[in-house]
């Protein structure tokens, strides 16, 4: 998902990535990365929570107006 | 979680030692208007599909690279997980596919106006392709060239 992200951002298009590895989000280094502390198969936390996947996103989401980030920039959700 | 203890020894040796693809330099687009005014693109990679659609090819050596576009609107009812690996449990997602391609949640945050609008096509993948070659070659030019086509201005991409 880092390499199609890279790709989107040098078409103009900005981007975040939401990230389960820590390891491989510091490695590949994707422009914009929401590092979430869920296990494999629960990116957006839980299933049937509504509240707890648009938290997710929304915190990923934000990050895009973040004017203090600089790439690549790799930021806790809380 | 977050780190790699979630796995039995062998993924985590693999993680550990996979030469992972650095990206250097790392382009960077900054947000060139508010939200409430960007179209959003989402790209999942947990091998979503529709009902009428064919599954994910689960017997590719290095990972199925194509691509599989969903309208934005889809019914949720019919859409099927066919991710491959066998190192995550499924049973979250096969209840509940928002937990990966959330459709609902993005419809709810378009409608309250967090996000200008939605573009009209999602775009499902599946993860672990392990040749990041075969990535950038087969499955970026099926994704990035469309959304560029579509004036999206912001790209939400999740794993699984």
């Amino acid at each position: 998902m880092s390499l199609v992200a890279a790709a989107l951002e040098q078409q103009g298009i900005s981007t975040v990535v939401v990230q389960l590895l820590r390891l491989v989000t510091e490695k590949v280094r994707p422009p914009r990365a929401l590092f979430v502390p869920f296990r494999h198969g629960y990116p957006l936390d839980s299933p049937n929570d509504p509240e707890k996947q648009r938290a997710v996103i929304t915190a990923a989401l934000n990050l895009l107006t973040d004017r203090t980030l600089k790439p690549p920039a790799i930021v806790e959700y809380k | 979680m977050g780190d790699l203890s979630e796995f039995p020894l062998k993924y985590r040796w693999y993680l550990k030692t996979y030469r992972w693809r650095r990206i250097d330099p790392v382009p960077w687009t900054p947000l060139k208007k508010p939200l409430k005014e960007c179209r959003l693109a989402m790209i999942s990679s947990a091998a979503i599909v529709t009902a009428d659609q064919d599954p994910f090819d689960n017997f590719i050596r290095i990972g199925d690279t194509g691509i599989r576009e969903i309208p934005w609107d889809v019914d949720m009812a019919t859409l099927r997980e066919t991710h491959r690996s066998k190192a995550f449990d499924h049973t979250g997602i096969r209840r509940d596919p928002n937990l990966a391609f959330p459709v609902d949640p993005l419809r709810e945050m378009a409608e309250d106006g967090f996000v200008g609008s939605l573009n009209h096509r999602y775009f499902s993948i599946m993860g672990s392709v392990t040749d990041p070659d075969q990535l950038i070659q087969n499955t970026i030019p099926q994704v990035v060239p469309k959304l560029v086509k579509d004036q999206v201005d912001i790209a939400l991409l999740l794993p699984v």
